[in-house]
């Protein structure tokens, strides 16, 4: 029985206008929990009827081979922030809308410096070189064959939040702290590649380079990549996204997103780092003292409430579960709490497991709104010890300037504030 | 425990031991010196560096040609980044003077200006100019800087000693930082009742 098709008759793609119609105009009655916009958004492909009762005619019928899709009803979309050109640029993950810590592949945060690649994995090769001993080039076939490991990361671009030094910019946790997404990641050691090919006494560094437009570059130093860098071919369980580096990615645990090089065909091994353009003219922070740190690599803790967020809407005094993502670029979130009268007072956040190192943390706050205005926060601390900053403890260290200073690395305590009529708002408290 | 059981938990623990990487797993292939050729990751120190060389003059004709639609005529930027000026303006605290970063201003060494190039420029063409292009455009770019003199013939053996302004205007990461207590940092506090910004 196809009660999903078209109705007898009807051209094809006439038939599909009605289906598409009539369900923008369902998924704009529905859409209206946790904040989401009020319009209408694009349907997608494999939109069906919605009959009146799901249980009183069958649903559509199971394909012998298919790619699922999510439901018709949901609409959360990357976005982009709008660049000069849409091949360097980089789009948001949908973080207010997000659960638990995994972010779905198809919403990870992409930040590309020429576009995404299209790479064929069949003619995809791997060069290692430089300061080893023997020099070996390796397919993805061959990479397939050594021993793998799969662990659960968060990567986030340095860049994240750079609009909010000033003031608040963006409207949205989303285009806020958007620049951060978890992932497993699955591949093998770059360990145990290195110890295959044998690295020379002298070696301090390595060259990751992609095999995109951009030839992307970043040197590395080798401590970092004999302790836990990965070679990924392979992301929450299927194989690597083409955004995120199809079909082969350097990952590098805790450290700034642009480093994880995407589409990465060749390694080389150096006794001192390459000076790319990447490390030196882009991803410093330049301080007031006019010198500039380099090598900046670790993204330090960091915490966001993305319930409730920027722009959403609150039904009223009564019960809110505030949530949010806690996360460190030395290790495991040991300690997040929430501030709901603008940093007077904190209280500790349930944590949910599991709580990794160098992942995503979801943490949870109950709260009781009074219908009064508030200013909810959250702040992070690490198994460091490392205490998440305010804005204003940032500055102090790093100056205010302008867009071409110290923009990188802003990973300081987030304000929202929830007016009297529920209306939530990105504001600066600190 | 059978045998072959036995035999498992053994190659495990070889596995886990690490042996097995040391003696290695012999995947993959040894790549021609041709294969390894086509690379180029020029280090600070000049290594690395292609054969090759190329005047201001050359370097001007090729800018003209492939690098001005974006990085403008008098290399001030446009889409692409301004590329010469700035110097005087990194030490600064003020948002409304902005620094300024150029390759003239702000690029450490010479030999990454070449290497950026190569691998990335121009923009609809990556990767097309030859090494010669590539050093006479470095040559142009430097000099329009004032970094190396209009006559100046750029190659192999003297990119990499080429005195950068900005050479020693880096430092290494000092964090995690020592953060002064917030009642001693920059405040902005809102008034509860008062309408945001």
């Amino acid at each position: 029985m196809e009660r999903a098709g078209p109705p007898k008759g009807a051209k094809p793609r006439e038939a599909r206008r009605r289906f598409l119609l009539g369900s923008a105009a369902a998924v704009g009655g529905a859409a209206l929990g946790r904040g989401q916009a009020a319009e209408a958004p694009a349907a997608a492909p494999g939109t069906h009827e919605v009959p009146p009762d799901a249980t009183k005619t069958q649903g559509y019928p199971l394909a012998d081979e298919s790619y699922g899709t999510r439901s018709q009803f949901e609409t959360e979309m990357r976005q982009r922030f709008k660049t000069a050109t849409p091949q360097s640029s980089w789009t948001m993950t949908p973080l207010d809308k997000g659960m638990g810590i995994i972010t779905p592949s198809g919403l990870h945060f992409e930040r590309s410096h020429g576009g995404t690649a299209v790479i064929d994995p069949g003619r995809h090769e791997l060069f290692v070189h430089g300061l080893v001993k023997q020099p070996r080039k390796y397919s993805m076939r061959d990479l397939k064959r050594f021993p793998s490991v799969s662990r659960i990361h968060f990567i986030e671009c340095s860049g994240n939040g750079l609009t909010e030094w000033y003031k608040p910019t963006m409207k949205t946790v989303q285009m806020t702290h958007g620049l951060t997404s978890t992932s497993e990641w699955t591949g093998v050691p770059l360990a145990t590649i290195l110890k295959e090919c044998g690295v020379a006494g002298n070696a301090k560094w390595l060259l990751a380079e992609g095999g995109d437009a951009a030839v992307m570059t970043r040197s590395i130093p080798i401590d970092k990549a004999m302790k836990d860098c990965l070679l990924a071919y392979g992301q929450n369980g299927e194989a690597i996204r083409p955004e995120q580096g199809y079909p082969l990615r350097l990952v590098v645990p805790g450290f700034e997103g642009n480093m994880n090089i995407k589409w990465l065909r060749r390694i080389e091994v150096s006794d001192t780092p390459f000076m790319t353009r990447e490390e030196t003219s882009k991803y410093t922070d330049l301080m007031p003292s006019g010198k500039a740190v380099q090598f900046s690599f670790v993204m330090e803790a960091k915490s966001v409430i993305t319930y409730p967020s920027g722009e959403m809407q609150l039904d009223g005094p009564g019960f809110y579960e505030i949530t949010g993502l806690a996360w460190s670029g030395r290790g495991a979130v040991r300690k997040v709490e929430v501030s709901t009268d603008g940093g007077r007072s904190w209280k500790a956040a349930a944590l949910q497991n599991p709580v990794l190192p160098i992942s995503h943390t979801r943490f949870r706050f109950p709260w009781k709104w009074d219908g009064k205005e508030a200013i909810l926060q959250s702040r992070c601390t690490d198994e460091t010890g490392y205490v998440q900053p305010t804005l204003g403890q940032l500055i102090a260290l790093r100056g205010l300037d302008g867009p071409l200073g110290s923009i990188y690395h802003l990973n300081a305590i987030q304000s929202w504030l929830v007016a009297a009529d529920g209306k939530v708002a990105n504001v600066h408290h600190y | 425990m059978s045998i072959t059981t036995k035999l498992c938990v053994a190659l495990a623990s070889v596995a886990a031991s690490g042996a097995w990487a040391q003696s290695g797993y012999g995947f993959g292939s040894t790549p021609s010196k041709e294969e390894l050729a086509r690379f180029v990751s020029p280090l600070p120190d000049g290594r690395g560096l292609p054969p090759g060389s190329g005047t201001v003059e050359q370097g001007k004709a090729i800018y003209e040609q492939q690098c001005v639609a974006c990085h403008g005529a008098q290399l001030q930027g446009g889409a692409g980044d301004k590329l010469i000026g700035g110097r005087g303006t990194l030490v600064n605290n003020d948002p409304k003077k902005p620094p300024v970063k150029t390759v003239e201003s702000y690029w450490p060494y010479a030999t990454t200006l070449f290497d950026y190039t190569y691998r990335a420029m121009p923009l609809n063409a990556p990767g097309s100019l030859t090494y010669d292009q590539v050093y006479a455009v470095s040559a142009y770019i430097l000099s329009q800087a004032k970094i190396v003199p209009p006559d100046a013939v750029i190659n192999q053996d003297n990119l990499a000693k080429v005195a950068m302004p900005n050479r020693d205007g880096f430092i290494p990461d000092h964090r995690p930082e020592k953060f002064p207590p917030p009642s001693a940092t920059p405040h902005q506090d809102l008034k509860l009742g008062q309408t945001p910004p």
